[in-house]
Order: C-alpha cells, then sequence, then structure tokens
C-alpha cells in the first residue's frame, strides 16, 4: 500500500507525520520511506538512514538533451518550431541549446531531417537509498530475517541547484517503490502542482496534513481539489491544533472528509522537531495515535490488489 | 525601482506573514504573490480585484477518435505511445491482460496529468488524430489593496507552468511600478528551489531567505542561499522565531557570517502573529482591540528597516 503526505501548504508537518508514521509502524510493517520533496529532502535529517554507497543505490537522474553536430546543420530550423520549451533557438544557419530549458521530450533529434541532433545526459538531481536502523552501510535489510528487528528502506532525491526541474527526479524516486507486502509512506513537497502530483498520483490513499488557520484553510481547499482531481481517497491531519481558528475542522466536517488526527500545538514537539527529534520516541502517546490513524487508513481504502491476489 | 524577494525554501517559515507586514511599512509599492501553487497573501491584504485575466500556457495533445485507427491497426504499432517520453499515453491491452499480449483494438487513452504538451506524438501519428490544444492552467488578477497595488495568481489544479504564470504576475507588477512610479516591488516567493522559485528570482535586488531555528528550516535555508549565489542574487536572511530553539538560531548566525550573508533580522515566536493571520490582517495592524504592539510586530518594523537601507545601498 502507497500513503502519501501532502499539504497544500508548506510547513504545516508533513515530514514530521511521515517520518513518525514510519517509526510507528516499522515494528509492524514493512515500510519504505519515500522523500519526494526533492526541492527540499528533511527527512533524513529525523530519520538518520545510512546512505547506501553502492552505485546501485545511489544515481545520478539525467535528463536527455539535444546536441546539435554543426557540420550537419542545415539551419532549417524545424528542430526550434518542435519545441514546445524554447530549448532550441535557431537563427541565420545554427541552431543554439538552452538545455535547463529542455524537458527531454527528444522532438528535436526525432525530427531533424539532417540526423544533426544526438541526445546527451544531463543530470538534474541524484537519488539516494539506505536503511534507518541497519548496522552499518552495505548491511541487508535487518527485515530479510524472518522474525527480525524491521528497518525501514529509505530512499530519497535531490535536485541539483539551479535545475528547475523537479518532476522527473521525484518519478525516479517513485520508481524504487516496492509496496509488495508492506507500506510505502512518500512525504511530498508543498504547493499543488507538478512535483506534487508527480509525488502523490498512483498512491492508495493520501493524507493531508494542515494547520488551523485561514491560510492552512486556503491551501488544504486547493490540495483537496488535487486529490479529487486524481481519484484518491484521502483524510486530514490538524497539525498545531488550538492555535488557530476551528474553521478547517468546520470545512471537513461540511465536506465529509475525516479527520484522522489533531496534534495538538505544544512547544515540546516544536523543540524535539527543531533539533531533529524522534516525536514517537519522545512522546510515545504520538505512536498510538498514529498507528490508530494508519488502521483508519486501512479501513477506508479497503481491499488491496496484492490482498486480492492472495484471496483468489 | 527596486525588487525584493521574500522566499524561504523550506515552507511555512513565515514569509507571507512577513511581506504582509512589509506592505504596511514600505512606501510606494507594489506587492506580487508568486506562491502562485498556493497563494496566501490575500488572506491578509484582503484585495478587491480590478482586472482577472485567463492564463494560457503550454499545450496538451487531444486525441480525435473519429481519426484514430486504433492501437492493434495503427500502421507502425500506436506510434504515439512508442514516441511519448512522459508515459502519458496508454495502450488498451496494457489496463487489462499482461504485458506481451496483442494490442486491444481500443483506442490509445491520453492522460492530461501527464502531458507535458510537447507534441511529439502529433507529429508523429500518421493520420493526424492527436491535435495539440492550447490549456488554461491558471488566472491572473491586479487588485487594490489598502497598501498599494498587488498582483496575484491562481494556478489551475494539477497544471502545470508555474514558472510562466509567476514570469506573468512580474511583468504585471514591473509594469505597475514603472507607470505609477513606485519605488518598490515586494515578492511573496513560493516554497522550494525549482521552477517557480528561479522565475521569481531573477533580476531581483535582494532574496530576504526566511528561515527558522530547526534542522529542518537550516538545511533548507542553506540550498535558498546557494541558489540565490547561483543566480547571482544577493541573499540576506531572517530568523523567524528565533527563540523557540536560541541554540539552532545560533547556529544559522554563525552559517551566515561564516558565508558572508547578511541576518537582516530576528524576530521572536509571538502568538500574536497566527492571531493576526485568524483576524486576516498584516501583524503590524493596530486595529480595534489590538493596540499594543507585540514583540513580534516590533521585531518585524526592525527588519524592515534594515531591508530598506540594504535595498537602498
Amino acid at each position: 500500500m502507497i500513503v502519501s503526505v501532502a499539504s497544500g501548504k508548506g510547513g504545516t508537518g508533513k515530514t514530521t507525520v511521515a517520518v513518525n508514521l514510519a517509526l510507528a509502524l516499522e515494528d509492524s510493517v514493512l515500510v519504505d520511506f519515500l522523500d519526494c520533496d526533492v526541492e527540499e529532502p528533511n527527512a533524513h535529517l529525523f530519520l538518520h538512514p545510512v546512505l547506501e554507497t553502492s552505485e546501485s543505490a545511489s544515481e545520478s537522474v539525467t535528463l536527455p538533451v539535444p546536441v546539435i553536430d554543426e557540420s550537419k546543420c542545415s539551419g532549417c530550423g524545424i528542430c526550434a518550431e518542435v519545441c514546445a520549451f524554447h530549448a532550441i533557438l535557431s537563427f541565420g544557419n545554427r541552431a543554439i541549446t538552452f538545455p535547463e530549458l529542455c524537458h527531454g521530450c527528444g522532438g528535436c533529434a526525432r525530427f531533424c531531417p539532417e540526423g544533426a541532433i544526438t541526445e546527451a545526459a544531463r543530470e538534474i538531481g541524484v537519488v539516494e537509498a539506505g536503511w534507518v536502523g541497519a548496522p552499518a552501510a552495505g548491511v541487508p535489510r535487518p527485515a530479510a530475517e524472518a522474525g527480525a528487528v524491521r528497518g525501514i528502506g529509505f530512499i530519497h532525491g535531490r535536485v541539483n541547484i539551479g535545475t528547475a526541474l523537479a518532476p522527473p527526479v521525484v518519478k525516479a524516486v517513485r520508481s524504487k517503490a516496492a509496496p509488495a507486502n508492506g507500506v510505502v509512506i512518500i512525504d511530498s513537497p508543498p504547493g499543488t502542482s507538478c512535483p506534487v502530483v508527480a509525488s502523490v498520483k498512483g498512491s492508495d490513499y493520501c493524507i493531508l496534513v494542515t494547520e488551523p488557520t485561514p491560510f492552512g484553510l486556503n491551501d488544504l481547499m486547493l490540495a483537496v481539489d488535487m486529490v479529487r482531481e486524481l481519484g484518491i481517497p484521502f483524510g486530514v491531519v490538524i497539525n498545531r491544533a488550538g492555535l488557530g481558528d476551528d474553521k478547517v475542522a468546520a470545512f471537513c466536517r461540511q465536506e465529509n472528509i475525516p479527520v484522522l488526527l489533531e496534534i495538538p500545538f505544544d512547544r515540546r514537539f516544536a523543540a524535539s522537531y527543531a533539533r531533529g527529534g524522534q516525536l514517537v520516541r519522545d512522546f510515545p502517546e504520538l505512536g498510538d495515535a498514529l498507528r490508530g490513524l494508519w488502521r483508519q487508513i486501512r479501513a477506508a481504502a479497503g481491499p488491496l490488489p496484492e490482498e486480492e491476489e492472495t484471496l483468489r | 525601482m527596486k525588487e525584493l524577494l521574500v522566499m524561504s525554501g523550506k515552507g511555512g517559515t513565515g514569509k507571507t506573514s512577513i511581506v504582509g507586514a512589509f506592505a504596511v511599512l514600505a512606501d510606494c509599492k507594489v506587492l506580487a504573490d508568486c506562491d502562485v501553487d498556493a497563494a496566501d497573501l490575500h488572506l491578509l491584504l484582503s484585495p478587491t480585484v480590478r482586472i482577472a485575466e485567463e492564463f494560457r500556457a503550454g499545450q496538451q495533445a487531444v486525441l480525435d477518435p473519429a481519426k484514430c485507427v486504433g492501437a492493434g491497426k495503427c500502421s507502425a504499432s500506436a506510434v504515439c505511445a512508442e514516441a511519448c517520453r512522459f508515459g502519458a499515453i496508454g495502450l488498451p491491452s496494457q489496463a487489462g491482460s499482461g504485458a506481451g499480449s496483442a494490442l486491444g483494438a481500443g483506442l490509445p487513452h491520453i492522460d492530461p496529468v501527464s502531458c507535458e504538451g510537447c507534441g511529439v506524438c502529433a507529429r508523429t501519428c500518421p493520420h493526424g488524430a492527436i491535435s495539440m490544444e492550447d490549456v488554461v492552467s491558471g488566472h491572473w488578477f491586479v487588485s487594490d489593496t489598502a497598501y498599494g497595488p498587488m498582483v496575484h495568481a491562481r494556478l489551475g489544479v494539477a497544471q502545470e507552468n508555474s514558472g510562466k504564470l509567476v514570469t506573468q504576475v512580474r511583468r504585471e507588477a514591473r509594469s505597475i511600478a514603472e507607470k505609477q512610479g513606485l519605488g518598490y516591488i515586494i515578492t511573496d516567493g513560493p516554497p522550494g528551489i525549482g521552477c517557480p522559485v528561479i522565475s521569481s528570482m531573477s533580476g531581483v535586488d535582494l532574496a530576504l531567505i526566511v528561515t527558522e531555528p530547526t534542522v529542518a528550516g537550516t538545511h533548507d535555508m542553506q540550498r535558498a542561499v546557494e541558489l540565490a549565489r547561483h543566480f547571482g542574487v544577493k541573499p540576506a536572511v531572517c530568523i523567524n522565531k528565533y527563540d523557540l530553539d536560541e541554540a539552532g538560531a545560533k547556529q544559522i548566525e554563525q552559517y551566515c557570517s561564516s558565508e558572508g550573508v547578511q541576518i537582516a533580522g530576528k524576530v521572536p515566536f509571538d502568538e500574536e502573529v497566527v492571531g493576526a493571520v485568524v483576524r486576516g490582517v498584516p501583524v503590524v495592524t493596530r486595529d480595534g482591540s489590538h493596540r499594543a504592539e507585540g514583540k513580534a510586530a516590533q521585531a518585524i518594523r526592525r527588519l524592515w528597516a534594515n531591508v530598506e537601507s540594504e535595498l537602498a545601498s
């Protein structure tokens, strides 16, 4: 089962909920954690994964961008006309590329009548993988031994500074998800546009984290529109409850959206978070609350494809 | 004319509350909300919309079922799906049975969310069955507020092109500032360091990075500083809620001093900031029963004074 954690507004507590949900579940389910906030990944600051150093565990995410062979280019300008992203400019009898604007669609190379365009890989980010709770890098996941202590599989991505295109890096992180018979928890970026859609799409359930303020409510409404558009079942976690007003709760009632959990505003939580603490370790009652949330989600998501398989 | 971008890397550090306060404190300015996929500044400034425009950017592939011969009969076995690099074209057989089976007779399906509008499928289709149509990917607005003109926008649900919408908002703000002879453009930036942030940043005079003393806030601020430098924009830092972890705030100060980044201000945690958001007014507003000014409001006044002199230099 894939559970994504999203929010319209930034800083409402997505990472807090995602990280602590993973920690609350690790003793009962196989957990993979995917940090898809590739512009500003933060989950590793709380989970302290041991990242694997082998080549298969850390990979560069690249886009195929055009390389023009000037000796073959006739300056016909078809490549510039084909490019929907203005990444090729044609003037005189030359073509100039702007790789930072290229989406890697391959249109220019495909339609160049002179065969003057080939594609080269341009790195836009990296994906790293590792384990939380593994004794050392390179050691296989503890959960592989039946009945042994389970660890959390950890994968995150990071776009290179100055790179505008986050979605391909998000997709590279997502491609590592192996839900088999456990749970994949996805920490998504804030907002409602393409990097968020790339993170949330295809998940079985989405947790929207908000705060009880007019900002939180406004951005929750946008996020609700997004998950409805994507057709994903969802519920809301109200973080810092008690700090603002009660309009978020009223909105959820009116829209029939389940409020899965309210986490009260508490300076002790804020202090633990500030230092990179794991709330479920510092405040065990929160672990119970998150396991309760998990049971609600499991009930709401219905039987999963992999379970239906076993039933048959 | 000077352009100030208020940004953060990490979301929720207080950008919008600070921009809302600057709206009150700065003379002769236009405000621009460039957080186009989760805009909030209007909730503090209560704008009256004067102009509302559709924003068209990018295109989307649309299949004409009358012209498409179907995946199984296509002269080159559904060339559109083979050509699409974004996995936006699904074939009928893939929905039901397993891989390797013959293509069904049905039509390919174009997923509008995955389509990036490159147009390769339309150019490749041997039957001319795919056309590219303009997409309304959002709206932008020019409004009046009690504090001056404001340009803001709303990106459509699950839409792309937030960077281009940001560029449109900034273009409009600049034109208003030029026409009215305004001294400042004050921009509320989006979180992150990706496409809309880069579009918000090009050519501004100062990037004020609002951070908080948490491990995540500090980590993200460092990436924001690197981004500003990458684009040749001068960064300055504001430590918001600095008293929630004074040791963490010290670390931010040390980082900034070692990197030569100015700390433009430190703002204490103050529930009055949340109170102002709930009332829907900037935190430096004195209204009704809120005559006394809290410690955060006072700190933000000092922050603006520093930012103003930095912009003047």
